[in-house]
């Protein structure tokens, strides 16, 4: 399993972001984005997730092999710990949860209202989501925000377990996990001014 | 060349200018020569007197609000196909041309009605039709213009439109079904040839439809030209943002 | 699937929001009647049926706005979007849990209220048999316009303005079929006109609610 990106070409609101990305990660292999704001990172890691189409370019490595985390992680604050996990494990077509709550240290709270949760709980609740669909492809964006020094560890802890059994992952994030992973910097793919990409915008000039 | 290339907004926006002129021009001698015609040359009718003259407005406003939203259908159809930028915006522009015609056809239909049928408004299937029809109209303008991103409203108000041309002809047997109504049958079929107006009324009919096409098309065209300029312009805007 | 339907129809419950507020809006509706055209037991009757279609319609639309907007808040439908299951049967299932938390206790309650406004005994058949067969289809007609105004704030309003014309020829042959009931004349044509349309509705227009969907969270 391979996550390619070829020359590829984005737009937010109508408006170029990035153009003329590539890239490729490979099984074990992990990538970082790292950019200033509005770089297009979020876009970027949406537009693999299968969220939005690209203008121009290719992504192969298919998209139901992927697992996606933004910024929101769809909690139900009516639903305890357990059933969140068990709803996205069925989605996904598996029912084991856990390994996930074991490697977040989510049993405590396993019958606690998930809204009654801190921030922190609440994100780690979203990335054990990750563990249970089973995909091998991650796609995160900023997957550590609001998680404190221990949760960052079983975060990285998890992404090395991942990347062990075979796994990809490709996250934007600011810190260091201290994980082997390259690091791609997509600022220089920004679309500058006079640069045309094809975004819908661009036909009325 | 192939018609598709007017699809680009600088080629069209260039050729609709040219052609404005023209189409305003012949949309006034029509609907002046047809409306006057109408009004001031024409015999009173033996049962309706002179209230049958507001025909002239009634006939083809009726049909330019069902025309407009069947090009809008077709417009809409061509985007979600196509991606021509130009087509959304047409539809956009047409819809509140057609919402004026549809509401022009039910307000002169109600002062007609006042004297013949001797009600303001009447729960006819015709009526109902036109102010489902109306409620439409108000629906897709209202979805335009409560999502900012300007792809996703046209792709949004498209799908919409598709439904809506749906329902809307659903709802035009319902209603039918629902009450027989008071309004007259068609006076012009153009299927069968069949029609029951007599040449004095006709001809000076004939000539307000065209004039209201003409009248449709030129502020249709117009007000697409409005629309693309402003798309011009965020484009210009975020280029400029860029630059800085 | 299955998964996503018990954890609507769990949400429903745990919130209270699905069942209870449908349910009391009707009630209140129909209440309200009588004080606006009076205490004619002989008018109420011949309106009875129109009222409590249109009541249950009221009742059906009140919670469209949450159907989809919960889930797009919290992020939910961008992971169901990433998930496996198609989201066109995502939007289906999504109705049908709109459709058994509101419209069923709708059709149930019905009678009731009917009694309230002095229905006639031959209509509690029709009107139940009505409802039956029109709420399903406003269930799913709602989805698509709750899919259309997903990412618009406060959508409320606007979503009514969608909606309440594409509801149009279901409550005209639902409120026929109860109507003609009620008076018992022959209800066959009015029945199959609704019974067409819902299933129509329920087989093609998750296609719709689907694609806008994915335009709309792009």
């Amino acid at each position: 399993m391979l996550l390619r990106v070829q020359n590829l070409t984005l737009a937010r609101g109508g408006l170029p972001v990035i153009a003329g990305l590539s890239f490729a990660v490979g099984p074990g292999q992990a990538l970082i984005l790292r950019g200033p704001n509005g770089a297009g990172k979020t876009t970027l890691l949406r537009c693999i997730a299968g969220l939005q189409p690209p203008l121009a370019g290719d992504i192969s490595g298919a998209a139901e092999r992927i697992a996606y985390a933004g910024h929101a992680d769809g909690i139900k604050a009516m639903l305890s710990v357990s059933e969140n996990l068990r709803f996205w494990a069925q989605v996904f077509g598996g029912s084991d949860i856990a390994e996930a709550l074991d490697a977040y240290a989510l049993h405590p709270l396993a019958d606690r209202l998930a809204g009654t949760l801190s921030a922190g709980q609440k994100r780690r609740l979203g990335l054990a989501r990750l563990l249970v669909t089973g995909c091998p492809v991650w796609v995160l964006d900023e997957p550590t925000v609001s998680l404190d020094k221990e949760a960052v560890a079983m975060f990285a802890e998890a992404m090395r377990h991942h990347l062990q059994a075979g796994g990809t992952a490709l996250m934007a994030t600011h810190i260091d996990l201290g994980i082997e992973a390259e690091v791609l910097d997509i600022s220089p793919f920004r679309v500058t001014a006079g640069q045309r990409a094809g975004a819908s915008d661009e036909a009325f000039l | 060349m192939s018609i598709w290339s007017y699809a680009n907004p600088v080629k069209f926006l260039a050729l609709s200018i040219r052609v404005q002129p023209f189409l305003w021009t012949a949309a006034l001698i029509c609907l002046a020569t047809g409306l006057i015609w109408g009004f001031f040359a024409t015999p009173d009718d033996f049962r309706q007197g002179s209230t049958v003259k507001i025909i002239y407005l009634h006939v083809p406003a009726a049909l330019m609000a069902i025309n407009a939203w069947f090009m809008m259908l077709i417009t809409s159809l061509i985007w979600l196909v196509r991606r021509h930028h130009v087509s959304a915006l047409a539809a956009k522009a047409a819809a509140p041309v057609g919402l004026v015609m549809t509401l022009i056809a039910l307000i002169t239909g109600a002062i007609w009605g006042q004297p013949m049928w001797g009600t303001w408004w009447e729960w006819d299937p015709r009526l109902t039709s036109f102010l489902i029809l109306f409620l439409f109209y108000l629906g897709y303008m209202a979805l335009w213009e409560a999502i900012e991103d300007p792809d996703t409203a046209a792709d949004l108000t498209s799908v919409l439109c598709l439904v809506g041309s749906v329902f809307a002809v659903l709802s035009r047997y319902a209603v039918q079904f629902w009450n027989q109504g008071l309004h007259q049958g068609t006076s012009i079929p153009v299927t069968t040839g069949a029609r029951t107006v007599s040449d004095v009324f006709f001809v000076p009919l004939l000539i307000c439809m065209i004039g209201f096409g003409l009248l449709f098309a030129a502020l249709v065209l117009y007000r697409t030209g409005t629309e693309i300029r402003l798309r011009r312009i965020r484009a210009l805007r975020a280029r400029m943002e860029r630059t800085l | 699937m299955i998964a996503l339907l018990t954890r609507d129809l769990r949400l429903a419950l745990r919130a209270g929001g699905g069942f209870g507020l449908g349910l009391a809006f009707f009630l209140i509706v129909t209440t309200l009647v009588p004080f606006s055209v009076g205490p004619h037991t002989d008018l109420l009757r011949v309106i009875a049926p129109g009222i409590l279609w249109l009541g249950a319609l009221l009742a059906c639309l009140l919670s469209l706005d949450r159907l989809l907007a919960l889930d797009y808040e919290d992020g939910t439908l961008d992971l169901l979007l990433t998930a496996p299951l198609p989201l066109e049967a995502a939007v289906s299932i999504k109705a049908l849990a709109h459709w058994l938390t509101t419209g069923l206790p709708l059709v149930l309650a019905a009678p009731v209220l009917g009694v309230l406004l002095n229905l006639q005994p031959a209509g509690y058949g029709w009107l139940v048999v009505s409802l039956a067969f029109g709420t399903p289809a406003l269930s799913v007609i709602g989805t698509f316009g709750a899919a259309l105004t997903v990412g618009i704030k406060r959508g409320g309003l606007l979503l009514s303005l969608l909606v309440l014309p594409l509801y149009v020829p279901t409550l005209v042959f639902g409120a026929e079929v109860a109507r003609r009931g009620a008076s018992g004349l022959d209800v066959s044509t009015p029945l199959l006109m609704l019974a067409g349309i819902t299933l129509g509705v329920i087989a093609l227009m998750p296609f719709a609610s689907a694609a806008v969907l994915r335009m709309g969270l792009r």
